[in-house]
């Protein structure tokens, strides 16, 4: 064998493996490839027409069912602009979105939490400003929810499913039967667990382990004790923001829960995508839990007999002498689309055309009351009073809609580097490992 | 430099040093080059890369600014770091520690002839065949101090808060690599020790050893290269550990189990502070060579004389 053949046999070689190298790490998300998901559409497949713009969303719960059936409707209306629907896991998506957006590989319809991550892709011009081309579709909506999505009054993300409150959720059963009644106020609270372990039953369910679970404390305390005034100065960078004594108080509260058992044992190995800390609640091993209204459509399914007779569902306590609205909440505004800057044209005229004139209208609003969720959208007391959860469905809508401020969650409000820091030393707090004045310090280390 | 030259030595010795290069037989050079193509693009391009970006600051999004030796100080005079690099260590030490003895004893049971050795094995074979997420989800979910094995079988001692404390989170995290990486460990020194002639220990019967003997002073001394292999991939392994710990406590709590290589990805992918990220990544290649050579170098494995002259 010359050596000439096989000098250019391996010359050949190199120039698959390049090719090889190319493809493997070129699979654009426009370019519909397996796993793409064309909206579920009517017609299925992609036979006929074509597909110009491309969205990526979270799998599960009330969103999957509600783009699916959204994007299905804009798909067999505009055959020849269809745009294409892929899912990813929670974690998953948050660290793809952020290579996807960096390599210039990302979807037509970016989705997203608003807060601060979104005012990064808006500094980095990642996403494009849409004011004039969804200004429809920001009418439909509440204005405080509607702001998630805007900076320096221009909409880089509008809200695209439902507000998400944290609720507090109880067990009638379980605090029928210590004979405690649902505390309005912190001193009731605490009293209320001083009397539950007295009982033998554990007071609050929380899934440390998750530790996001744990900011649904510290936001709504440090709301109730010092007002949102506090976190304001921590989002507009102000030095030594953290040391507001509002943060102290609402970290010391925290403290001085855990010392009184008020949390179930082994909390901090608990974790809330097994819905374990849901468990709690229903198998009444736990009173109290806090967490997001995300969590209804879930119970729904695990514990059925549960929700119908026994799940109770209320706002967070009174601080006394706090300075904060009782009627302040936080938890997730929304989630928002916002449309790439590298789309083309083609691609990010179907895509607002779709949010302007689909997202939010009657039929999107009725999918998402039908699937337990609740719209952003104003004057809808009546068509909710006929919905099947009407209660708790109405309860939340009354707290988004009468909320002076609704506070995003701190982990997507803050820049994700500071986020992080923040959940490592609450958990510190949580599991007393550190005390508010060396959580105050931390944090303050990360502004500036 | 001496490396090298030793290196050509050694190829040299069947042939007479001077013309062994010419006159070699076997496969053409050639055919190495799709290979080293291969590692050349996905493993040295990349790394050079990660060096490149540990210069550089860098959030993901838009493009990085280069900022010098900026991380690096950064990054080592950070308490976060060097708890994450005392960590290690201690995983690393403790994972040696643990595996390498109970592998070596594993192997030599699964070696011999005794009843039931075949079906023990199986056994013990199992957790290298479960994908390390699988068993990660699993420990998690058995771990559960309110539905998980303790409170399943109503033993008390079992339903701690395994990992939300601190110290046995840890303990957790060591047991459950242990339990997935034993048995590959076993396996090597199961076939190390077939492979020891059986005339050794004839021989050292006859001369009155008891088992005991003849473990310390045939089987140990011939499992020598087995012995330094496994441990080699055990403390190089372990100093890269990250699935198990990262679907078992994410580093928690606090940062109780926040080890380099879930620092770099924390840092990397949660932070988006690539640079950073970068720089550990660099440490982490940095030590894992000098360990591994390290280790061949001052076990004398380099050499791999023959075990057996003379039989």
């Amino acid at each position: 064998m010359s050596r000439r053949r096989v000098i250019a046999g391996s010359i050949g070689m190199l120039a698959a493996l390049t090719l090889v190298a190319a493809c493997g790490g070129g699979t654009r998300p426009g370019q519909g490839g397996t796993g793409t998901d064309d909206g579920g559409g009517a017609d299925g497949g992609g036979a006929s027409g074509s597909t110009v713009a491309t969205a990526w969303g979270l799998t599960g719960g009330v969103n999957e069912v509600l783009y699916k059936e959204s994007l299905g409707w804009w798909n067999e209306a505009n055959p020849d602009a269809r745009i294409g629907l892929e899912f990813f896991a929670n974690d998953a998506y948050k660290e793809k979105i952020r290579t996807a957006l960096g390599a210039g590989n990302a979807p037509t319809l970016i989705y997203g939490w608003g807060g601060g991550g979104l005012k990064e892709y808006v500094d980095n011009g990642n996403v494009v400003d849409m004011t004039a081309e969804t200004a429809n579709l920001v009418d439909r909506v509440l204005p405080s929810v509607a702001a998630g999505g805007i900076f320096d009054g221009k909409v880089y993300g509008v809200p695209n499913s439902q507000s998400q409150p944290v609720i507090l959720y109880y067990n009638q059963n379980v605090l029928d039967e210590a004979g405690v009644a649902v505390p309005t106020t912190w001193e009731e609270l605490m009293s209320a667990v001083a009397t539950l372990n007295e009982h033998g039953v554990a007071p609050f369910s929380v899934a440390g382990q998750s530790k996001w679970p744990y900011l649904m404390w510290i936001q709504y305390l440090t709301d109730r004790v010092g007002g949102p005034e506090a976190f304001q100065a921590v989002l507009d960078g102000e030095p030594g923001a953290w040391s507001d004594p509002a943060f102290a108080e609402a970290l010391t509260m925290i403290q001085d829960l855990v010392k009184a058992d008020g949390f179930v044992s082994g909390y901090g190995s608990i974790a809330a995508d097994a819905n374990a800390d849901q468990a709690l609640l229903y198998t009444g091993k736990a009173a109290f839990l806090l967490q997001g209204s995300w969590i209804y459509s879930s119970l729904k399914v695990d514990a059925p007999d549960f929700v119908a007779d026994g799940l109770g569902f209320t706002t967070f306590p009174e601080v006394t002498g706090g300075a904060g609205d009782p009627l302040d909440i936080v938890g997730n505004t929304s989630n928002y689309w916002s449309v790439s800057a590298t789309a083309t044209d083609e691609a990010k005229a179907a895509a607002t055309s779709y949010l302007d004139t689909i997202v939010f209208d009657d039929d999107y609003t009725q999918v998402l009351l039908d699937a337990g969720g609740v719209p952003p959208v104003a004057g809808l007391e009546d068509t909710i009073a006929k919905a099947d959860d009407a209660e708790f469905i109405g309860l939340a809508y009354d707290m988004v809609k009468q909320a002076p401020h609704f506070q995003l969650s701190w982990d997507q409000a803050l820049a994700p580097d500071a986020a992080q820091e923040l959940l490592t030393n609450l958990e510190k707090i949580f599991l007393l490992q550190s005390t508010p004045e060396q959580f105050v310090d931390a944090m303050n280390k990360t502004i500036g | 430099m001496t490396v090298a030259v030793r290196t050509t030595e050694r190829v040299g010795r069947p042939g007479s040093a001077s013309g062994a290069a010419r006159r070699r037989t076997g496969p053409a050079p050639w055919l190495a080059l799709p290979a080293l193509a291969f590692f050349a693009f996905f493993a040295l391009v990349p790394l050079l890369g990660v060096v490149v970006l540990s210069f550089t600051s860098w959030d993901g999004l838009g493009s990085p600014t280069f900022i010098g030796a900026g991380n690096w100080g950064r990054i080592l005079a950070e308490p976060l770091t060097q708890r994450a690099t005392v960590l290690s260590l201690v995983v690393v030490l403790l994972s040696v520690l643990f595996q390498a003895p109970v592998s070596l004893l594993l192997g030599v049971f699964m070696a011999g002839r005794q009843r039931y050795r075949e079906v023990l094995s199986i056994l013990y074979f199992l957790p290298l065949l479960f994908s390390s997420a699988a068993v990660a989800i699993a420990f998690r979910s058995l771990l559960d101090p309110n539905f998980g094995l303790g409170a399943a079988i109503g033993l008390d001692v079992l339903s701690q808060d395994w990992l939300g404390k601190p110290h046995l989170a840890l303990g957790v995290c060591l047991f459950v690599i242990a339990w997935s990486f034993i048995p590959f460990h076993a396996l090597l020194y199961q076939a190390g020790v077939r492979q020891i002639p059986v005339q050794l220990y004839e021989a050292a019967t006859l001369d009155g050893a008891g088992a005991w003997r003849q473990f310390w002073s045939i089987t140990i001394p011939q499992l020598r290269y087995t012995i330094i292999t496994s441990t080699t991939l055990i403390l190089v392994g372990s100093l890269t550990y990250f699935d198990l710990i990262f679907i078992l406590t994410q580093g928690g709590p606090g940062d109780a189990t926040r080890i380099l290589p879930l620092d770099m990805y924390l840092r990397g992918f949660r932070s988006f502070d690539m640079g950073g990220a970068s720089v550990i990544a660099t440490i982490l290649v940095v030590v894992g060579l000098t360990m591994s050579l390290g280790l061949n170098r001052v076990s004398g494995s380099h050499r791999m004389e023959s075990q057996q002259e003379g039989l």
